[in-house]
């Protein structure tokens, strides 16, 4: 059995609310399937699951707002199904109110996995830190959802989950016995859990709190809490660079000149395959700062600034992008500006970006000065491409002109490789017919 | 085609692309991608939008002829037959 847990949707989430499921109890799913719609403060999220198995129990009602790490459902694995085990017979009640019985009821269902048994959500990964971290605010690691690299478990979700934790103590005092540590995920369980979701029931205390926000005022918060955070622990360092774009642009409008006006190519297009390919040159500005170290990423998942048109901003990750050709990559942006417009993001591409392009050009911005979006460790801006006197080999020519942006953690790298980062762009923009 | 079946199909259009926006009160000589706060994407879809209504294939050079809702009009009068 796998704990299927309310995902960490960002480094500034704390707990979405459920806003449907999309399977019931007994249901197949497949790694990828969108099996619930989650609300957050970015939105009405699809959250996708990431193993193939059957589903065993739901634990979450819609309209319930869980906490991040929360178990919402049980999932029974393909390779669990293969050998015919009597589903464990663990009394509910149970479960919920001692947790010493709900150990040893996970003891022994271990005993009958073990051998099988794939690492739960996350693969199971922990930084050295974190277990320590863990130790000290005595958090249960098994309730930590991760939101490091591949679902590792970081620091900063052991601390969210104390204090998570520290909350659900308080809430949960009156009912529960004196010794129970009230972890994370019994806080959400409801004793009616087998009884079909469909069926209304009385809130579960989590969700009590919190006053119906508006979204405006949420994902103001959402992006303030997050950009705090940048500011107040990423030593920011700026490079920018002027491109001559007058070749990209000429080869873009022939390139759109043979093209129906529904494949044409917008700049970003571009500007995001040349991103990518000046990345793998770079490999250091990919990826994430974790408990002091640097964890590259050997994906290419670049988080897309769309602004909202009520407000508010989203970087939903198109993921691969050195991988994709052009034509994947302009259906992929399509896609994605129509999704996150429509509020239909999944929940993948609200946590796999490893770098941020943000292309303000649009509004008549020449150049944009970035704020690094943690864990990530850089963000490439463009401003818009503007006309200007251009000296080259002692001429002056008019040459369409833009300005890249690379806003670097001074922790992962320096200014020097930050350099041949933007130098690496500036070749890739020259030589646009091999992106 | 009429000036005022243009002006129709041009504000769907934008309608379309820019649903939240306030497209009944664009003034004719408004600079679209201010008023609406529509950017290339959505600019790419309206002209998306137009063609799929009226068969004109409007190319990127022509796209700052584009500017205003009467510049649209006046484009695409004399292409429309």
């Amino acid at each position: 059995m796998t704990d299927f847990r309310m995902p960490s949707l960002g480094a500034d989430m704390e707990d979405g609310t459920l806003v449907l499921w999309k399977i019931k109890p007994g249901d197949r799913v497949k790694r990828g399937d969108i099996i619930a719609e989650v609300e957050t403060a970015k939105g009405v999220i699809e959250i996708e699951v990431f193993l193939d198995g059957l589903v065993d129990e739901i634990f979450v009602t819609p309209g319930s707002t869980v906490p991040v790490g929360a178990v919402m459902a049980r999932i029974c694995t393909d390779e669990e199904l293969v050998i015919p085990v009597t589903p464990r017979r663990v009394d509910m009640e149970k479960l919920i109110h001692g947790s010493e019985t709900a150990q040893a009821a996970t003891a022994a269902t271990q005993q009958l996995e073990a051998p099988l048994k794939s690492s739960p959500t996350g693969g199971g990964r922990i930084s050295p830190l974190a277990r320590k971290v863990a130790a000290d605010l005595g958090v249960d690691l098994s309730t930590v959802m991760g939101t490091g690299p591949g679902g590792a478990i970081v620091r900063a979700d052991i601390e969210r989950a104390a204090q998570v934790k520290k909350a659900a103590e308080v809430k949960a005092e009156a009912p529960k016995p004196p010794e129970k540590p009230a972890s994370v995920p019994e806080a959400v369980i409801q004793p009616e859990a087998k009884a079909p979701v469909e069926a209304s029931k009385p809130a579960p205390p989590a969700e009590e709190r919190k006053p119906a926000v508006d979204f405006q005022t949420a994902m103001r918060q959402a992006i303030a809490a997050a950009m705090s955070r940048s500011n107040r622990d990423i030593p920011h360092y700026y490079l920018e660079t002027h491109i001559d774009m007058s070749k990209a642009l000429h080869w873009l409008e022939e390139e759109n000149l043979k093209r129906s006006i529904k494949e044409r190519l917008l700049l970003a297009v571009v500007l995001l395959k040349a991103t990518a390919k000046a990345l793998i040159e770079v490999p250091e500005l990919n990826g994430y700062w974790v408990d002091d170290h640097l964890q590259t990423s050997e994906a290419i998942n670049i988080g897309f600034a769309i602004s909202l048109r009520q407000g508010g901003l989203v970087t939903p990750a198109i993921h691969h992008v050195d991988l994709k050709s052009l034509d994947e990559l302009r259906e992929a942006v399509n896609d994605l500006i129509t999704r996150t417009r429509a509020g239909h993001l999944r929940s993948s591409e609200m946590t796999d970006a490893t770098i941020t392009l943000t292309s303000l050009g649009d509004r008549g911005v020449e150049k944009v000065f970035g704020v690094i979006y943690p864990p990530q460790v850089a963000l490439v801006g463009f401003g818009k491409v503007i006309e200007q006197a251009w000296v080259e080999n002692g001429m002056i020519g008019i040459r369409q002109v833009l300005v890249a942006s690379l806003a670097g953690d001074h922790r992962a790298t320096d200014g020097h490789r930050g350099a041949i980062f933007l130098e690496a762009l500036n070749r890739h923009l020259q030589e646009v017919e091999k992106l | 085609m009429n000036q005022n079946e243009l002006k129709d199909i041009i504000l769907k259009g934008l309608k379309q692309v820019a649903p939240n926006a306030n497209v009944e009160e664009l003034g004719m000589d408004e600079n679209l991608r201010d008023a609406l706060d529509i950017d290339s994407f959505d600019h790419l879809n309206f002209l998306i939008a137009i063609d799929e209504k009226l068969g004109v294939n409007i190319p990127e050079k022509d796209y700052g002829k584009l500017n205003t809702v009467a510049e649209v009009i006046n484009y695409l009068n004399v292409r429309v037959a």
